[in-house]
Protein backbone atom coordinates (compact mmCIF):
# COMPACT_ATOMS: atom_id res chain seq x y z
CA UNK A 1 0.00 0.00 0.00
CA UNK A 2 1.14 3.31 -0.80
CA UNK A 3 1.23 5.97 1.88
CA UNK A 4 1.33 8.79 -0.81
CA UNK A 5 -1.24 8.78 -3.15
CA UNK A 6 -3.38 11.73 -5.92
CA UNK A 7 -6.42 12.53 -4.53
CA UNK A 8 -8.35 12.66 -8.42
CA UNK A 9 -11.29 10.60 -8.85
CA UNK A 10 -12.05 10.53 -12.21
CA UNK A 11 -8.54 10.26 -13.65
CA UNK A 12 -8.31 6.75 -12.22
CA UNK A 13 -11.35 5.81 -13.99
CA UNK A 14 -10.02 6.92 -17.29
CA UNK A 15 -6.66 4.99 -16.88
CA UNK A 16 -8.62 2.06 -16.13
CA UNK A 17 -11.15 2.37 -18.69
CA UNK A 18 -9.23 0.69 -21.77
CA UNK A 19 -8.38 -2.42 -19.79
CA UNK A 20 -11.66 -2.53 -18.32
CA UNK A 21 -13.48 -2.28 -21.25
CA UNK A 22 -11.80 -4.82 -23.50
CA UNK A 23 -12.25 -7.24 -20.01
CA UNK A 24 -15.68 -6.76 -20.13
CA UNK A 25 -16.56 -6.89 -23.83
CA UNK A 26 -14.51 -9.89 -24.63
CA UNK A 27 -13.94 -11.91 -21.61
CA UNK A 28 -16.65 -11.41 -19.19
CA UNK A 29 -19.57 -11.08 -21.56
CA UNK A 30 -18.07 -14.15 -23.85
CA UNK A 31 -17.72 -16.02 -20.47
CA UNK A 32 -21.62 -14.82 -19.02
CA UNK A 33 -22.76 -16.29 -22.13
CA UNK A 34 -20.85 -19.44 -22.41
CA UNK A 35 -22.63 -20.37 -18.97
CA UNK A 36 -26.22 -19.21 -20.51
CA UNK A 37 -25.92 -21.15 -23.37
CA UNK A 38 -25.16 -24.29 -21.41
CA UNK A 39 -28.22 -24.09 -19.70
CA UNK A 40 -30.02 -23.80 -22.99
CA UNK A 41 -30.44 -25.87 -26.33
CA UNK A 42 -31.16 -24.99 -29.70
CA UNK A 43 -32.98 -26.41 -32.33
CA UNK A 44 -31.00 -27.50 -35.67
CA UNK A 45 -32.16 -24.10 -37.28
CA UNK A 46 -31.04 -22.08 -34.69
CA UNK A 47 -34.46 -20.50 -34.19
CA UNK A 48 -35.59 -21.73 -30.87
CA UNK A 49 -33.78 -22.15 -27.38
CA UNK A 50 -35.05 -23.46 -24.48
CA UNK A 51 -33.95 -23.45 -21.13
CA UNK A 52 -33.00 -27.66 -20.21
CA UNK A 53 -31.30 -26.88 -16.99
CA UNK A 54 -28.45 -29.06 -16.26
CA UNK A 55 -29.13 -31.82 -18.79
CA UNK A 56 -26.15 -30.14 -21.43
CA UNK A 57 -23.67 -31.38 -18.53
CA UNK A 58 -25.68 -34.34 -17.63
CA UNK A 59 -25.31 -35.52 -21.37
CA UNK A 60 -21.63 -34.74 -21.25
CA UNK A 61 -21.24 -37.32 -18.69
CA UNK A 62 -23.08 -40.12 -20.10
CA UNK A 63 -21.31 -39.49 -23.58
CA UNK A 64 -18.53 -41.65 -24.17
CA UNK A 65 -16.84 -39.39 -26.26
CA UNK A 66 -16.66 -36.68 -24.07
CA UNK A 67 -15.54 -39.65 -21.43
CA UNK A 68 -12.95 -40.25 -23.85
CA UNK A 69 -11.61 -36.52 -24.28
CA UNK A 70 -10.89 -36.59 -20.49
CA UNK A 71 -9.16 -39.70 -20.42
CA UNK A 72 -7.28 -38.67 -23.21
CA UNK A 73 -6.53 -34.92 -21.96
CA UNK A 74 -5.33 -36.69 -18.66
CA UNK A 75 -2.78 -39.07 -20.66
CA UNK A 76 -1.50 -36.15 -22.49
CA UNK A 77 -1.08 -33.66 -19.70
CA UNK A 78 0.28 -36.05 -17.69
CA UNK A 79 3.10 -37.45 -19.90
CA UNK A 80 3.69 -34.18 -21.59
CA UNK A 81 4.50 -32.59 -18.08
CA UNK A 82 6.35 -35.72 -17.02
CA UNK A 83 8.89 -36.01 -20.24
CA UNK A 84 9.75 -32.13 -20.15
CA UNK A 85 10.47 -31.76 -16.96
CA UNK A 86 11.96 -34.99 -16.55
CA UNK A 87 14.49 -34.23 -19.26
CA UNK A 88 14.63 -30.18 -18.52
CA UNK A 89 15.39 -31.82 -15.39
CA UNK A 90 18.06 -33.92 -16.48
CA UNK A 91 20.02 -30.96 -18.46
CA UNK A 92 19.80 -28.34 -15.28
CA UNK A 93 21.25 -30.58 -13.20
CA UNK A 94 24.16 -31.15 -15.91
CA UNK A 95 24.19 -27.56 -16.74
CA UNK A 96 24.59 -26.62 -12.98
CA UNK A 97 27.88 -28.45 -12.98
CA UNK A 98 29.31 -26.11 -15.54
CA UNK A 99 31.21 -23.24 -14.24
CA UNK A 100 32.36 -21.57 -18.59
CA UNK A 101 29.83 -23.60 -21.19
CA UNK A 102 26.56 -22.47 -18.83
CA UNK A 103 25.93 -19.29 -21.14
CA UNK A 104 26.76 -21.34 -24.31
CA UNK A 105 24.80 -24.37 -23.29
CA UNK A 106 21.72 -22.19 -21.98
CA UNK A 107 21.73 -20.02 -25.40
CA UNK A 108 21.61 -23.46 -26.95
CA UNK A 109 18.49 -24.80 -24.89
CA UNK A 110 16.14 -21.68 -24.78
CA UNK A 111 15.23 -20.67 -27.97
CA UNK A 112 12.27 -23.54 -28.81
CA UNK A 113 10.69 -21.17 -26.21
CA UNK A 114 10.00 -18.72 -29.49
CA UNK A 115 8.88 -21.32 -31.88
CA UNK A 116 5.13 -21.18 -32.48
CA UNK A 117 2.88 -24.34 -30.52
CA UNK A 118 1.20 -24.79 -34.58
CA UNK A 119 5.24 -25.06 -36.05
CA UNK A 120 6.59 -26.99 -33.62
CA UNK A 121 3.93 -29.48 -34.46
CA UNK A 122 4.23 -28.95 -38.00
CA UNK A 123 8.06 -29.68 -37.77
CA UNK A 124 7.38 -33.07 -35.36
CA UNK A 125 4.77 -34.25 -38.14
CA UNK A 126 7.42 -33.90 -40.80
CA UNK A 127 10.09 -35.30 -39.01
CA UNK A 128 7.52 -38.16 -38.00
CA UNK A 129 5.85 -38.84 -41.71
CA UNK A 130 5.19 -42.28 -42.44
CA UNK A 131 6.47 -41.80 -46.40
CA UNK A 132 9.23 -39.24 -46.18
CA UNK A 133 9.85 -38.80 -42.37
CA UNK A 134 13.17 -39.83 -41.06
CA UNK A 135 11.95 -41.29 -37.41
CA UNK A 136 9.83 -43.81 -39.13
CA UNK A 137 13.19 -44.64 -41.39
CA UNK A 138 15.00 -45.06 -38.25
CA UNK A 139 12.26 -47.04 -36.45
CA UNK A 140 11.91 -49.33 -39.40
CA UNK A 141 15.59 -50.77 -38.83
CA UNK A 142 14.64 -51.83 -35.25
CA UNK A 143 11.53 -53.75 -37.02
CA UNK A 144 8.66 -50.94 -36.15
CA UNK A 145 5.89 -49.81 -38.13
CA UNK A 146 5.33 -46.04 -37.41
CA UNK A 147 2.18 -44.62 -38.70
CA UNK A 148 0.37 -41.73 -36.39
CA UNK A 149 -2.44 -41.80 -39.41
CA UNK A 150 -3.85 -45.10 -38.14
CA UNK A 151 -2.14 -46.00 -35.10
CA UNK A 152 -3.88 -44.24 -31.83
CA UNK A 153 -0.75 -44.84 -29.83
CA UNK A 154 1.49 -43.55 -32.35
CA UNK A 155 -0.32 -40.64 -32.90
CA UNK A 156 -0.80 -39.75 -28.99
CA UNK A 157 2.86 -39.98 -28.69
CA UNK A 158 3.50 -37.62 -31.40
CA UNK A 159 1.58 -34.96 -30.01
CA UNK A 160 3.25 -35.83 -26.79
CA UNK A 161 6.83 -35.39 -28.32
CA UNK A 162 5.80 -32.07 -30.23
CA UNK A 163 4.19 -30.66 -27.10
CA UNK A 164 6.95 -31.36 -24.51
CA UNK A 165 9.81 -30.41 -26.92
CA UNK A 166 8.43 -26.64 -27.03
CA UNK A 167 8.44 -26.78 -23.32
CA UNK A 168 11.58 -27.92 -22.60
CA UNK A 169 13.35 -24.57 -23.07
CA UNK A 170 10.80 -22.79 -20.08
CA UNK A 171 11.07 -25.96 -17.24
CA UNK A 172 14.80 -25.42 -17.82
CA UNK A 173 14.79 -21.96 -17.53
CA UNK A 174 13.53 -22.43 -13.60
CA UNK A 175 14.62 -25.12 -13.09
CA UNK A 176 18.24 -23.87 -13.36
CA UNK A 177 17.22 -20.44 -11.63
CA UNK A 178 15.98 -23.17 -8.87
CA UNK A 179 19.37 -25.29 -8.76
CA UNK A 180 21.46 -21.21 -8.13
CA UNK A 181 18.53 -20.59 -5.11
CA UNK A 182 19.96 -23.88 -3.23
CA UNK A 183 23.04 -22.75 -1.15
CA UNK A 184 26.63 -24.75 -2.05
CA UNK A 185 27.32 -24.91 1.52
CA UNK A 186 24.35 -27.52 2.09
CA UNK A 187 25.90 -30.15 -0.86
CA UNK A 188 29.50 -29.27 0.55
CA UNK A 189 28.83 -30.42 3.95
CA UNK A 190 26.78 -33.45 2.63
CA UNK A 191 29.97 -34.28 0.38
CA UNK A 192 32.45 -34.14 3.34
CA UNK A 193 30.11 -36.09 5.12
CA UNK A 194 30.54 -38.57 2.42
CA UNK A 195 27.66 -38.09 0.37
CA UNK A 196 28.17 -39.21 -3.40
CA UNK A 197 26.52 -37.27 -5.74
CA UNK A 198 23.99 -39.52 -6.40
CA UNK A 199 22.52 -39.57 -2.77
CA UNK A 200 23.08 -35.59 -2.35
CA UNK A 201 20.74 -35.24 -5.51
CA UNK A 202 17.87 -36.88 -3.90
CA UNK A 203 18.56 -36.37 -0.24
CA UNK A 204 19.44 -32.63 -0.85
CA UNK A 205 18.91 -30.81 -4.32
CA UNK A 206 15.38 -32.43 -5.16
CA UNK A 207 13.71 -32.00 -1.43
CA UNK A 208 15.20 -28.31 -1.63
CA UNK A 209 13.74 -27.82 -5.48
CA UNK A 210 10.13 -28.82 -4.90
CA UNK A 211 9.24 -25.02 -4.62
CA UNK A 212 10.16 -24.81 -8.66
CA UNK A 213 8.83 -28.51 -9.02
CA UNK A 214 5.33 -27.75 -7.53
CA UNK A 215 5.08 -24.63 -9.51
CA UNK A 216 6.32 -26.03 -12.93
CA UNK A 217 3.91 -29.13 -12.43
CA UNK A 218 1.01 -26.45 -12.81
CA UNK A 219 2.27 -24.22 -15.10
CA UNK A 220 2.88 -27.67 -17.53
CA UNK A 221 -0.54 -28.92 -17.01
CA UNK A 222 -2.01 -25.92 -17.68
CA UNK A 223 0.01 -25.23 -20.58
CA UNK A 224 -0.86 -28.99 -22.13
CA UNK A 225 -4.61 -28.47 -21.54
CA UNK A 226 -4.90 -25.25 -22.88
CA UNK A 227 -2.10 -24.08 -24.79
CA UNK A 228 -1.21 -27.17 -27.04
CA UNK A 229 -4.59 -26.89 -29.03
CA UNK A 230 -2.18 -25.47 -31.83
CA UNK A 231 0.04 -28.57 -31.73
CA UNK A 232 -3.18 -31.15 -32.21
CA UNK A 233 -4.74 -28.67 -34.49
CA UNK A 234 -1.83 -28.69 -37.25
CA UNK A 235 -0.85 -32.33 -36.75
CA UNK A 236 -3.49 -34.61 -35.89
CA UNK A 237 -7.00 -33.06 -35.33
CA UNK A 238 -7.89 -35.11 -32.78
CA UNK A 239 -7.83 -38.38 -34.57
CA UNK A 240 -7.37 -41.24 -35.39
CA UNK A 241 -10.38 -41.89 -33.97
CA UNK A 242 -10.53 -39.44 -31.14
CA UNK A 243 -7.42 -41.09 -29.93
CA UNK A 244 -5.75 -37.22 -29.19
CA UNK A 245 -9.07 -35.15 -28.93
CA UNK A 246 -8.13 -33.10 -25.90
CA UNK A 247 -10.80 -31.14 -23.90
CA UNK A 248 -9.59 -27.93 -25.47
CA UNK A 249 -9.75 -29.24 -29.00
CA UNK A 250 -13.24 -31.16 -28.55
CA UNK A 251 -14.48 -27.51 -27.26
CA UNK A 252 -13.78 -26.09 -30.62
CA UNK A 253 -14.50 -29.10 -33.13
CA UNK A 254 -17.77 -29.08 -31.13
CA UNK A 255 -18.69 -25.34 -31.18
CA UNK A 256 -17.33 -24.05 -34.56
CA UNK A 257 -17.30 -27.23 -36.77
CA UNK A 258 -20.24 -29.54 -35.57
CA UNK A 259 -22.43 -26.47 -34.24
CA UNK A 260 -23.23 -28.32 -31.28
CA UNK A 261 -23.60 -25.05 -28.74
CA UNK A 262 -25.11 -26.35 -25.82
CA UNK A 263 -23.09 -29.33 -25.63
CA UNK A 264 -20.13 -26.91 -26.35
CA UNK A 265 -20.66 -24.16 -24.19
CA UNK A 266 -21.48 -26.57 -21.25
CA UNK A 267 -17.90 -28.00 -21.93
CA UNK A 268 -16.13 -24.43 -22.04
CA UNK A 269 -18.21 -23.93 -18.51
CA UNK A 270 -16.41 -27.50 -17.40
CA UNK A 271 -12.80 -26.06 -18.71
CA UNK A 272 -13.40 -22.84 -16.77
CA UNK A 273 -13.68 -24.63 -13.17
CA UNK A 274 -11.07 -26.34 -14.29
CA UNK A 275 -8.38 -23.04 -14.84
CA UNK A 276 -10.02 -21.80 -11.63
CA UNK A 277 -8.91 -24.73 -9.64
CA UNK A 278 -5.41 -24.72 -11.29
CA UNK A 279 -5.40 -20.42 -10.86
CA UNK A 280 -5.87 -20.79 -7.39
CA UNK A 281 -3.66 -23.66 -6.46
CA UNK A 282 -0.99 -21.74 -8.20
CA UNK A 283 -1.66 -18.54 -6.68
CA UNK A 284 -1.51 -20.11 -3.22
CA UNK A 285 2.00 -21.64 -3.63
CA UNK A 286 2.95 -18.32 -4.89
CA UNK A 287 1.74 -16.73 -1.06
CA UNK A 288 3.62 -19.90 0.77
CA UNK A 289 6.94 -18.94 -1.13
CA UNK A 290 6.71 -15.33 -0.02
CA UNK A 291 5.84 -16.52 3.04
CA UNK A 292 8.82 -18.70 3.15
CA UNK B 1 30.82 -27.95 -7.84
CA UNK B 2 32.18 -29.19 -5.40
CA UNK B 3 34.56 -31.93 -5.91
CA UNK B 4 36.20 -32.44 -8.99
CA UNK B 5 34.92 -35.74 -10.98
CA UNK B 6 35.84 -35.87 -14.41
CA UNK B 7 33.83 -38.35 -15.12
CA UNK B 8 31.02 -36.47 -14.16
CA UNK B 9 31.61 -33.94 -15.94
CA UNK B 10 32.13 -35.52 -19.29
CA UNK B 11 28.76 -37.08 -18.62
CA UNK B 12 27.28 -33.86 -17.79
CA UNK B 13 28.69 -32.82 -20.93
CA UNK B 14 27.64 -35.91 -23.00
CA UNK B 15 23.72 -34.82 -21.45
CA UNK B 16 23.80 -31.64 -22.46
CA UNK B 17 25.41 -31.90 -25.93
CA UNK B 18 22.18 -34.70 -26.65
CA UNK B 19 19.89 -31.79 -25.26
CA UNK B 20 21.35 -29.53 -27.71
CA UNK B 21 20.52 -32.40 -30.34
CA UNK B 22 17.26 -33.16 -29.56
CA UNK B 23 16.55 -29.14 -29.50
CA UNK B 24 17.56 -28.98 -32.73
CA UNK B 25 17.01 -31.68 -34.19
CA UNK B 26 13.38 -31.16 -35.66
CA UNK B 27 14.55 -27.23 -36.64
CA UNK B 28 17.56 -29.27 -38.87
CA UNK B 29 15.39 -31.09 -40.56
CA UNK B 30 13.37 -28.54 -41.40
CA UNK B 31 16.14 -26.42 -42.73
CA UNK B 32 17.68 -29.57 -44.91
CA UNK B 33 14.53 -30.09 -46.37
CA UNK B 34 13.74 -26.16 -47.10
CA UNK B 35 16.87 -26.44 -49.77
CA UNK B 36 15.73 -29.04 -51.59
CA UNK B 37 13.25 -29.39 -54.61
CA UNK B 38 10.01 -31.33 -54.50
CA UNK B 39 11.41 -34.35 -56.03
CA UNK B 40 14.17 -34.98 -54.07
CA UNK B 41 11.46 -36.13 -51.29
CA UNK B 42 10.04 -39.05 -54.08
CA UNK B 43 13.08 -41.27 -53.81
CA UNK B 44 11.25 -41.96 -50.41
CA UNK B 45 14.44 -41.34 -48.14
CA UNK B 46 14.57 -37.64 -46.70
CA UNK B 47 18.19 -35.59 -47.37
CA UNK B 48 20.29 -34.90 -44.27
CA UNK B 49 22.37 -32.42 -45.60
CA UNK B 50 21.07 -28.59 -47.20
CA UNK B 51 20.41 -28.62 -50.60
CA UNK B 52 21.40 -25.87 -53.14
CA UNK B 53 18.03 -24.90 -53.52
CA UNK B 54 17.86 -22.66 -50.53
CA UNK B 55 18.17 -19.33 -52.10
CA UNK B 56 14.77 -20.23 -54.62
CA UNK B 57 12.74 -22.02 -52.45
CA UNK B 58 12.88 -18.64 -50.02
CA UNK B 59 12.23 -16.13 -52.59
CA UNK B 60 9.48 -17.73 -54.15
CA UNK B 61 7.84 -18.03 -50.61
CA UNK B 62 8.30 -15.10 -49.30
CA UNK B 63 7.46 -13.55 -53.35
CA UNK B 64 4.86 -15.09 -54.44
CA UNK B 65 3.65 -18.20 -52.22
CA UNK B 66 2.14 -21.32 -53.41
CA UNK B 67 -0.30 -19.60 -55.79
CA UNK B 68 -2.45 -22.68 -56.24
CA UNK B 69 -3.77 -23.14 -53.31
CA UNK B 70 -4.55 -19.70 -52.79
CA UNK B 71 -2.47 -18.45 -50.27
CA UNK B 72 -0.92 -15.09 -49.95
CA UNK B 73 3.12 -14.61 -50.15
CA UNK B 74 4.48 -15.20 -47.31
CA UNK B 75 6.53 -11.68 -47.11
CA UNK B 76 2.49 -10.72 -46.89
CA UNK B 77 1.72 -13.29 -43.86
CA UNK B 78 4.73 -12.23 -41.97
CA UNK B 79 3.81 -8.50 -41.84
CA UNK B 80 0.49 -9.05 -41.15
CA UNK B 81 2.11 -11.31 -37.88
CA UNK B 82 4.35 -8.17 -37.44
CA UNK B 83 1.60 -5.65 -37.15
CA UNK B 84 -0.56 -7.86 -34.92
CA UNK B 85 2.35 -8.97 -32.94
CA UNK B 86 3.97 -5.20 -32.07
CA UNK B 87 -0.15 -4.45 -31.71
CA UNK B 88 -0.68 -6.90 -28.95
CA UNK B 89 2.15 -6.15 -27.29
CA UNK B 90 2.36 -2.35 -27.14
CA UNK B 91 -1.66 -2.65 -26.69
CA UNK B 92 -0.97 -4.79 -23.51
CA UNK B 93 1.71 -2.64 -21.99
CA UNK B 94 -0.04 0.59 -22.88
CA UNK B 95 -3.75 -0.63 -21.29
CA UNK B 96 -1.52 -2.15 -18.10
CA UNK B 97 0.77 0.01 -17.11
CA UNK B 98 -2.12 2.70 -17.21
CA UNK B 99 -4.18 0.06 -15.04
CA UNK B 100 -1.63 -0.41 -12.55
CA UNK B 101 -0.51 3.55 -12.37
CA UNK B 102 -4.58 3.54 -11.27
CA UNK B 103 -4.78 1.08 -8.95
CA UNK B 104 -1.63 1.75 -7.16
CA UNK B 105 -1.64 5.52 -6.81
CA UNK B 106 -5.18 6.44 -6.50
CA UNK B 107 -8.00 5.42 -3.89
CA UNK B 108 -11.26 5.56 -5.48
CA UNK B 109 -14.59 3.59 -4.82
CA UNK B 110 -14.87 0.14 -6.33
CA UNK B 111 -10.74 0.11 -6.68
CA UNK B 112 -11.09 -3.32 -5.33
CA UNK B 113 -13.63 -4.58 -7.90
CA UNK B 114 -11.79 -3.34 -10.72
CA UNK B 115 -8.39 -5.07 -9.47
CA UNK B 116 -10.75 -8.26 -9.44
CA UNK B 117 -11.96 -7.74 -12.37
CA UNK B 118 -8.57 -7.85 -14.23
CA UNK B 119 -7.70 -10.67 -12.32
CA UNK B 120 -10.51 -12.99 -13.28
CA UNK B 121 -9.22 -12.56 -17.18
CA UNK B 122 -6.49 -15.24 -16.18
CA UNK B 123 -9.18 -17.57 -15.49
CA UNK B 124 -10.25 -17.03 -19.01
CA UNK B 125 -8.07 -18.27 -21.96
CA UNK B 126 -9.44 -17.49 -24.95
CA UNK B 127 -9.83 -21.15 -25.67
CA UNK B 128 -12.53 -21.94 -22.82
CA UNK B 129 -14.74 -19.15 -24.11
CA UNK B 130 -13.77 -18.97 -27.83
CA UNK B 131 -17.39 -19.60 -29.52
CA UNK B 132 -19.25 -16.19 -27.60
CA UNK B 133 -16.18 -14.30 -27.81
CA UNK B 134 -15.97 -15.17 -31.92
CA UNK B 135 -19.58 -13.70 -31.84
CA UNK B 136 -18.68 -10.95 -29.87
CA UNK B 137 -16.32 -9.96 -32.34
CA UNK B 138 -18.26 -11.04 -35.15
CA UNK B 139 -21.29 -8.72 -34.11
CA UNK B 140 -18.89 -5.66 -33.51
CA UNK B 141 -17.72 -6.54 -37.25
CA UNK B 142 -14.17 -6.72 -36.10
CA UNK B 143 -13.61 -10.16 -38.57
CA UNK B 144 -10.98 -9.96 -41.06
CA UNK B 145 -9.20 -6.45 -39.33
CA UNK B 146 -6.18 -5.56 -37.55
CA UNK B 147 -8.19 -4.70 -34.56
CA UNK B 148 -10.24 -8.00 -34.31
CA UNK B 149 -6.87 -9.92 -34.61
CA UNK B 150 -5.21 -7.93 -31.59
CA UNK B 151 -7.62 -6.24 -29.69
CA UNK B 152 -9.26 -8.63 -28.08
CA UNK B 153 -6.21 -10.27 -27.05
CA UNK B 154 -4.99 -7.09 -25.44
CA UNK B 155 -6.17 -7.57 -21.77
CA UNK B 156 -4.16 -8.26 -19.18
CA UNK B 157 -3.72 -9.62 -15.96
CA UNK B 158 -0.57 -10.44 -15.80
CA UNK B 159 1.09 -7.18 -16.69
CA UNK B 160 -1.30 -5.65 -15.05
CA UNK B 161 0.37 -7.10 -11.80
CA UNK B 162 3.96 -6.70 -13.16
CA UNK B 163 3.62 -3.01 -13.42
CA UNK B 164 1.68 -3.21 -9.79
CA UNK B 165 4.74 -5.17 -8.42
CA UNK B 166 6.96 -2.78 -9.88
CA UNK B 167 5.62 0.83 -9.11
CA UNK B 168 5.26 -0.85 -5.11
CA UNK B 169 9.02 -1.10 -4.97
CA UNK B 170 9.29 2.69 -6.28
CA UNK B 171 10.06 4.71 -2.87
CA UNK B 172 7.29 6.94 -1.75
CA UNK B 173 10.03 9.91 -1.24
CA UNK B 174 9.45 9.99 -4.73
CA UNK B 175 6.30 10.63 -4.78
CA UNK B 176 6.24 13.01 -2.24
CA UNK B 177 9.36 15.42 -3.72
CA UNK B 178 6.99 15.28 -6.91
CA UNK B 179 4.14 16.43 -5.44
CA UNK B 180 5.92 19.40 -3.35
CA UNK B 181 7.50 20.38 -6.73
CA UNK B 182 3.81 20.81 -8.06
CA UNK B 183 3.95 17.90 -10.62
CA UNK B 184 0.37 16.19 -11.28
CA UNK B 185 -0.14 12.52 -11.28
CA UNK B 186 -0.05 12.34 -15.44
CA UNK B 187 3.41 14.71 -15.16
CA UNK B 188 4.66 11.85 -12.03
CA UNK B 189 3.35 9.19 -14.41
CA UNK B 190 5.91 10.80 -17.39
CA UNK B 191 8.38 11.57 -16.37
CA UNK B 192 8.96 9.63 -12.77
CA UNK B 193 6.97 5.92 -13.28
CA UNK B 194 8.07 5.52 -16.94
CA UNK B 195 11.94 6.24 -17.01
CA UNK B 196 12.03 4.22 -13.94
CA UNK B 197 10.14 0.79 -15.76
CA UNK B 198 12.05 1.35 -18.40
CA UNK B 199 13.48 -2.46 -18.33
CA UNK B 200 10.80 -4.10 -17.10
CA UNK B 201 8.73 -2.64 -20.63
CA UNK B 202 11.52 -3.83 -22.30
CA UNK B 203 11.82 -7.45 -20.88
CA UNK B 204 7.69 -7.93 -20.91
CA UNK B 205 7.64 -6.54 -24.65
CA UNK B 206 9.74 -9.16 -25.42
CA UNK B 207 7.81 -11.73 -23.64
CA UNK B 208 4.61 -10.36 -25.61
CA UNK B 209 5.78 -10.00 -29.04
CA UNK B 210 6.94 -13.73 -28.76
CA UNK B 211 2.66 -14.33 -27.69
CA UNK B 212 1.74 -12.52 -29.84
CA UNK B 213 3.44 -13.76 -32.98
CA UNK B 214 2.66 -17.30 -32.03
CA UNK B 215 -0.90 -16.73 -31.86
CA UNK B 216 -2.52 -19.43 -33.55
CA UNK B 217 -6.26 -20.72 -32.51
CA UNK B 218 -7.92 -16.83 -32.51
CA UNK B 219 -6.43 -15.82 -36.29
CA UNK B 220 -7.52 -18.93 -37.76
CA UNK B 221 -10.44 -18.36 -36.54
CA UNK B 222 -11.67 -14.70 -37.25
CA UNK B 223 -9.81 -14.53 -40.75
CA UNK B 224 -11.43 -15.55 -43.47
CA UNK B 225 -9.81 -13.16 -46.05
CA UNK B 226 -6.36 -14.29 -47.03
CA UNK B 227 -5.16 -10.67 -47.03
CA UNK B 228 -4.40 -11.11 -43.26
CA UNK B 229 -3.71 -14.45 -42.81
CA UNK B 230 -0.44 -14.52 -40.22
CA UNK B 231 2.43 -16.62 -40.74
CA UNK B 232 1.67 -19.36 -37.65
CA UNK B 233 -1.99 -19.40 -38.84
CA UNK B 234 -1.36 -19.69 -42.47
CA UNK B 235 1.25 -22.87 -42.12
CA UNK B 236 -1.71 -25.09 -41.25
CA UNK B 237 -3.64 -23.91 -43.78
CA UNK B 238 -0.85 -24.31 -46.59
CA UNK B 239 0.14 -28.02 -44.94
CA UNK B 240 -3.20 -28.77 -45.54
CA UNK B 241 -3.63 -27.45 -49.44
CA UNK B 242 -0.10 -28.96 -50.42
CA UNK B 243 -1.28 -32.56 -48.77
CA UNK B 244 -2.34 -33.61 -52.43
CA UNK B 245 0.82 -33.15 -53.99
CA UNK B 246 3.85 -33.35 -51.62
CA UNK B 247 5.33 -29.71 -51.45
CA UNK B 248 7.19 -30.18 -47.75
CA UNK B 249 10.25 -27.90 -49.19
CA UNK B 250 8.33 -25.18 -49.49
CA UNK B 251 5.95 -25.91 -46.32
CA UNK B 252 9.18 -25.87 -44.36
CA UNK B 253 10.59 -22.95 -45.54
CA UNK B 254 7.80 -21.38 -44.34
CA UNK B 255 8.00 -22.71 -41.00
CA UNK B 256 11.73 -21.64 -40.83
CA UNK B 257 10.14 -18.42 -41.88
CA UNK B 258 7.88 -18.57 -39.40
CA UNK B 259 9.85 -19.12 -36.37
CA UNK B 260 13.09 -16.58 -37.26
CA UNK B 261 11.82 -13.53 -36.11
CA UNK B 262 10.83 -14.29 -32.41
CA UNK B 263 13.64 -16.62 -32.02
CA UNK B 264 16.14 -13.86 -33.67
CA UNK B 265 14.15 -12.44 -30.29
CA UNK B 266 14.98 -15.02 -27.86
CA UNK B 267 18.58 -15.46 -28.81
CA UNK B 268 19.56 -11.97 -29.33
CA UNK B 269 17.76 -10.31 -26.33
CA UNK B 270 18.20 -13.62 -23.90
CA UNK B 271 19.20 -11.21 -20.95
CA UNK B 272 15.73 -9.48 -21.40
CA UNK B 273 13.74 -12.26 -22.19
CA UNK B 274 14.49 -14.51 -19.45
CA UNK B 275 13.84 -11.30 -16.86
CA UNK B 276 10.43 -10.97 -18.94
CA UNK B 277 9.96 -14.62 -18.77
CA UNK B 278 10.88 -15.06 -14.44
CA UNK B 279 8.88 -11.47 -13.71
CA UNK B 280 5.38 -12.68 -15.74
CA UNK B 281 5.12 -15.40 -13.64
CA UNK B 282 5.37 -13.61 -10.41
Amino acid sequence: MKRTIFRNQLLPWLLLAPQLAITFVFFLWPAAQAIRQSFLRQDAFGINTTFVGLSNFKALWTSPEYLNSLQVTAVFAVSVTILSMGFSLLLAVAVDRMIRSTSVYTTLLVWPYAVAPAVAGILWWFIFNPTIGVMPYVLATVGYDWNHISSKTDAMILVVIASAWKQISYNFLFFVAGLQSIPASLREAAAIDGAGPVRRFFDITLPLLSPTTFFLLVVNIVYAMFDTFAVIDATTEGGPAQATNIMVYKVYFDGFVGQNMGSSAAQSVVLMLIVIALTVIQFRWVEKKVAY
Amino acid sequence: MIENRPGLNLLAHLTLMLGVVVVALPVWVAFVASTHTATDFMSGTIPMWPGPHLLENYGRMLDSGVSTSGMPPVGTMMLNSLIMALLIACGKIAISITSAFAIVYFRFPLRRMAFWCIFITLMLPVEVRIVPTFQVVADLGMLNSYAGLSVPLIASATATFLFRQVFLTIPDELTEAARIDGAGPMKFFRDILLPLSRTNIAALFVILFIYGWNQYLWPLLITTSSDYYTIVAGIKRMADAVDGLPQWHLVMATAMLAMLPPVAVVIGMQRLFVKGLVETEK
